[in-house]
């Protein structure tokens, strides 16, 4: 087992020093920290987002939502706002092609068109408040908006359920007449708001829970949370007469985008041309299309450019969001501290239509510990609230909060201290996951010794009221496809283009894998995120794949471009291709030594240019795993949390741009911290959500958090040339877990209800 | 948001009367932090919006130790922390302004607006109650002055006439021995709205031993900012200790009639109005033990 020595991270500015297995591998460039290649443009300013593009003669957009959550609609009459000057079209649902049931998987969960298109304009019903019904577009904003409050839509308000176990209830009020429970292959008889059972089982249960010498067994809550991106959906629809349909938009996924619009509209994905813009936030949430597909329609029916952007409490109240939970874990283990047994029972609500994240959540439940016989329940409950979204490791955070909180109150039990519990049943290499899969070569049990060896769990943490905690997180990560290509300029650098719209640094990270396999140096490579008619199909930015999957496509690119200079190299030197070497960017041949620069500008104006290329696909999960301390000190007054120090750990399998690798590690621990102390839809008894606003939907801000100290473990991927791991969405998932330990530490009472808002940990204090 | 017409008079009588003319379809405009909010949201239409900000009497501010302040209802907030000797003075004050919004609020936005504008929640009113400000108001019939403790009539309404508008706050002299502080609690540490606040004042007497007076007012617990009258006349008197003060606080509760909503429950919050009192009035008498004019 190679374990390379953790490097870490502290809040001092001053240690830019690489990592040190950049220094065991010796790489050049992977593992130090250039400036990003999108710098100087994001922090002058001059980054283009969505909201920057203004086209000649554009109109602007606005929706008509409805205010109910659950309504027939009765009727739609758009003649009074067409009939306003400067109103240029409207439309509903019926402007849309028929939808037809097909289900596609989009890289973080899949989609079926019916749903997606009933999303984008509701047919026949509302199902949420905040549903788009109806659209105008008018030759300014101000105007759009008071046209659409002409759009007179009729309602018949009908009883709405927004908690998960009441829409599971047999007499709840049903969302789709035709949606029936899948379950193991089989349908149920009656229609349901239950859209799936999941069900996944190894060993023998019963055999299990007779082997534990201690069996816990608690019940959570999770109320639904916002992706929280600063930018609201924006976009532009260009219609042309001949048929093309152009997009700008920020996406996590121009090439998704594009498949969606096609089938949406009924067009060749041909026919469709996206534009990824700089994006300002995405977690998950922007991969389905909302007014995209309506700006198209408007535009066709008005011949202008048509831009829609949403407000705040448009965000909030029709897209995203992560699910509402509710949640059964029970864990056993002999005296000793072997875990024989674990159940879990699972119901993540899906929103407005099924398809929530419940099976990663399934999934994710007990893939930190090697659990020999255990079982998964999970459901994924239609209720009426917007369509749930991938969010930053979807269903994990929530799986985590639960089995964390347990394996924590178990080890109290059996008084074992709760890090050596949980080094004890650690998954390793070979450890089988619940729902099938065997472990590769994993980093849990480095990370969690990493946590174990750091300054923060060996310093003293004294004073009343205070409180320490840990937790672990798993996200799978994903593959996928990507496309790169890479062009050689006549002074040595690259032009390189790739598919991936950038939502964390990827640019910077990709092309330092290319910079590294040419040895050249990073600033000498020039990555362009590209529109889809410029680059080869390239999935969402999403799952942790890009640095991983885009990285080993400009990894390979890099080889094929190598190859050619190898070629010319030979040419040039009238030698054999297999008498020229390379090492670290120098082409030899005999005593002739040419740098990679050297080479480019010397091959310059003789044959062929040189433009590297590469696809991938890689059908494999990269596997991470974290785990967070954290210390809290709690008002006895209030119940209010103070963070007084906060630490993630993470294997990243190899760090590419460490500083954006520990970036990740921060904002997915500040994201959890949200989560776990005060996000929350706040719904009143019609379905309402009453905090629609930045103001009431309380993300951590600068105040609320210090800075979040991490440690980089580093325990290389076997799938990946530079040992790549995901890194951007298992750091959201140890935050609430951590935190509940650490509150209980403070306060002596365990909180099974997220958020951990100071009015429940008074009211658990009370009652304690 | 749709077009309107702008004004910006820099007269009082012209202000006057154009608002008087227009009746409910003008709204006035100070800083703006509050209205433009509105107007954009749809919650406020209005046809004519008039900016008050260049009628001189607005913008007064003028403080001296033996007259007391004078504050133009449209000085922005932060003219009040900036100033030593009105912070030091008025430290309830002070101590709200700073906690309105970010510095860029607090650029624009005035302690008169945050009056008018009547939030039951308003950092501002429980420290003007506490500090026992007078609001002076202009309109078609003459000026009138009014206290602040009786201005505000229901969440966003207040007793401001058609066509009247409020010119200036006035703050009486603070003596040695006196002392302020207001406290609100937030889930987060910024950018939040008040779940509950409290505003105390204390004077304490000439051996700084006993509490002479108190007033005590308290935000986000009703319709209106409320004043304890009961806590506060309690500690007339007494000598400030712990014991005393809890039960200011929890005096203070009985007037407390919050609602339950996204902010917090009621019960939560006629806790915190203990909590809060208690600590405001610990804070207040602290300052008022150094506080000299």
């Amino acid at each position: 087992m190679s374990t390379e020595v953790p490097s870490r991270s502290t809040p001092d500015a001053s240690d830019l020093s690489p990592s040190s297995a950049a220094e065991t591998k010796k790489y050049k460039v992977i593992g130090t920290r250039p400036i990003r290649h999108d710098g100087a443009d994001k922090v002058t300013g001059k980054a283009r987002y969505t909201s920057d593009v203004l086209l000649p003669n554009m109109a602007y957009g606005a929706l008509v939502r409805s205010p109910y959550a659950h309504a027939r609609i009765v009727s739609i009459d758009t003649s009074e706002a067409e009939a306003m000057p400067g109103v240029l079209a409207t439309m509903t649902s019926a402007d849309l092609p028929d939808p037809w049931d097909k289900v596609e998987n989009l890289g973080e969960g899949c989609i079926n068109y019916a749903h997606l298109s009933g999303n984008v304009l509701a047919r026949g019903k509302a199902l949420y408040k905040g549903h788009a019904v109806a659209a105008v577009c008018a030759t300014n904003a101000h105007l759009a908006e008071e046209a659409a409050a002409k759009i007179k839509v009729e309602y018949e308000p009908l009883p709405a359920v927004t908690w998960v176990l009441d829409a599971m209830k047999e007499d709840a009020p049903l969302l789709h007449d035709n949606l029936v429970t899948q379950a193991l292959g089989e349908e149920s008889a009656r229609p349901s708001n239950i859209g799936a059972h999941i069900h996944f089982e190894q060993g023998d249960l019963e055999a299990g829970w007779a082997a534990a010498d201690v069996i816990v067994e608690r019940e959570f809550k999770t109320s639904s949370i916002h992706q929280g991106y600063i930018e609201p959906h924006v976009s532009i629809a260009m219609w042309n007469e001949d048929g093309r349909l152009k997009i700008w938009t920020g996406t996590q996924g121009s090439f998704v985008v594009r498949q969606q619009m096609a089938e949406l509209l009924k067009i060749p994905v041909s026919q469709v041309l996206v534009i990824p813009c700089e994006i300002g936030g995405g977690f998950g949430g922007k991969i389905a299309v909302y007014e995209q597909p309506v700006a198209a329609v408007l535009s066709r029916k008005c011949g202008r450019p048509v831009k829609i952007a949403m407000r705040r409490d448009e965000v909030f109240e029709a897209t995203g969001p992560t699910p509402g939970s509710y949640m059964r874990v029970k864990l056993g283990a002999t005296k000793d501290g072997k875990l024989t047994a674990g159940e879990a029972w699972l119901a993540y609500d899906a929103g407005a239509f099924p398809g929530g994240v419940i099976g990663p959540g399934c999934m994710c439940v007990f893939s930190c510990y090697d659990i020999p016989n255990a079982v998964v329940d999970g459901y994924d409950v239609v209720a009426n609230k917007p369509k749930v979204q991938a969010y930053r490791a979807p269903g994990s955070t929530h799986a985590a909060f639960a089995c964390e909180s347990v394996i924590d109150e178990l080890a109290l039990e059996l008084k074992i201290d709760p890090l050596d519990f949980r080094l004890k049943n650690a998954v390793q290499e070979g450890s089988r996951r619940v729902d099938g899969p065997v472990y590769p070569r994993i980093g849990l049990i480095e990370t969690l010794e990493a946590v174990r060896d750091s300054q923060h769990w060996n310093s003293p943490l004294e004073g009343p009221n205070r409180g320490r905690g840990i937790a672990c997180g798993f996200w799978f990560n994903a593959g996928l496809q990507s496309s790169v290509t890479a062009a050689v300029n006549p002074d040595g650098t690259v032009s390189m283009s790739e598919g991936s719209t950038d939502i964390g640094g990827t640019r910077a990270s990709i092309a330092m894998q290319l910079a590294e396999t040419l040895g050249i140096a990073a600033t000498d490579v020039q990555p362009q995120v590209v529109d889809t008619d410029s680059i080869g199909y390239t999935d969402v930015t999403g799952g942790s794949r890009v640095t991983f999957a885009t990285g080993l496509a400009a990894y390979q690119a890099g080889l094929d471009i190598q190859k050619q200079m190898v070629r010319r190299a030979a040419e040039l030197w009238e030698c054999d291709v297999d008498q020229v070497t390379v090492e670290d960017g120098v082409y030899r041949y005999g005593d002739a030594a040419l740098s990679f620069k050297e080479l480019a500008v010397k091959l310059n104006n003789a044959g062929d240019p040189i433009v590297g290329r590469a696809s991938v696909s890689p059908q494999v999960s990269t596997n991470a795993f974290g785990a967070h301390i954290v210390d809290v000190e709690v008002d006895p007054e209030t119940g209010k949390v103070t963070i007084l120090r906060y630490t993630a750990v993470q294997d990243a399998g190899k760090a590419i741009h460490p500083s954006y690798v520990e970036g990740q590690m921060q904002g997915g621990a500040a994201q959890g911290i949200g989560w776990a102390l005060n996000e929350e839809y706040f719904y009143d008894d019609e379905g309402v959500m009453r905090n629609a606003s930045f103001l009431d939907y309380r993300i951590p801000t600068a105040f609320d958090l210090p800075m979040i100290e991490t440690i980089i473990v580093e325990v290389p991927n076997p799938d990946h040339p530079y040992g790549v791991r995901g890194v951007g969405e298992v750091p959201i998932v140890p935050p609430p877990a951590a935190l509940a330990i650490a509150i209980h530490r403070a306060t002596g009472c365990r909180m099974h209800e997220l958020p951990m808002s100071p009015p429940h940990v008074w009211r658990a204090m009370q009652d304690r | 948001m749709i077009e309107f017409e702008y004004a910006a008079p820099t007269d009082l009588d012209e202000a006057i009367g154009l608002f008087a003319q227009a009746g409910d379809r003008a709204t006035l405009l100070a800083g703006g932090t509050d209205i433009i909010v509105q107007l954009r949201e749809g919650l406020r239409r209005a046809d004519l919006v008039i900016d008050v900000k260049k009628i001189p009497e607005l913008s007064q501010f003028e403080y001296a130790p033996e007259t007391g302040l004078r504050l133009g209802a449209s000085v922005p907030c932060w003219q009040i922390y900036e100033n030593e000797s009105i912070a030091a003075a008025y430290p309830a004050l002070a101590d709200a302004v700073r906690i309105i919004g970010g510095w860029q609020i607090q650029s624009r936005a005035s302690v008169g607006g945050n009056l008018c504008n009547a939030s039951p929640a308003a950092d501002s009113i429980p420290a003007l109650i506490a500090l026992g400000a007078v609001a002076h108001l202009a309109g078609p019939g003459g000026r009138r002055a009014v206290p602040v403790a009786e201005f505000c009539t229901g969440p966003g309404k207040n007793v401001l006439q058609s066509g009247e508008l409020l010119v200036a706050l006035t703050l009486p002299p603070a003596h040695a021995g006196s002392g302020s502080a207001y406290q609100r609690f937030i889930p987060r540490n910024e950018m939040d709205i008040a779940v509950v606040g409290a505003g105390s004042w204390v004077q304490l007497d000439e051996s700084r031993q006993r509490i002479a007076a108190a007033r005590i007012a308290l935000a986000a617990v009703g319709p209106t900012p409320r004043q304890a009258v009961q806590a506060a006349e309690f500690l007339c008197g007494k000598e400030p200790t712990e014991e005393n003060l809890h039960e200011a606080g929890e005096l203070a509760k009985q007037v407390a009639t919050p609602i339950s909503d996204m902010r917090g429950p009621a019960e939560y919050r006629t806790h915190l109005v203990g909590v809060l009192t208690r600590r405001t009035l610990a804070a207040a008498v602290e300052r008022a033990g150094t506080f000299q004019p």
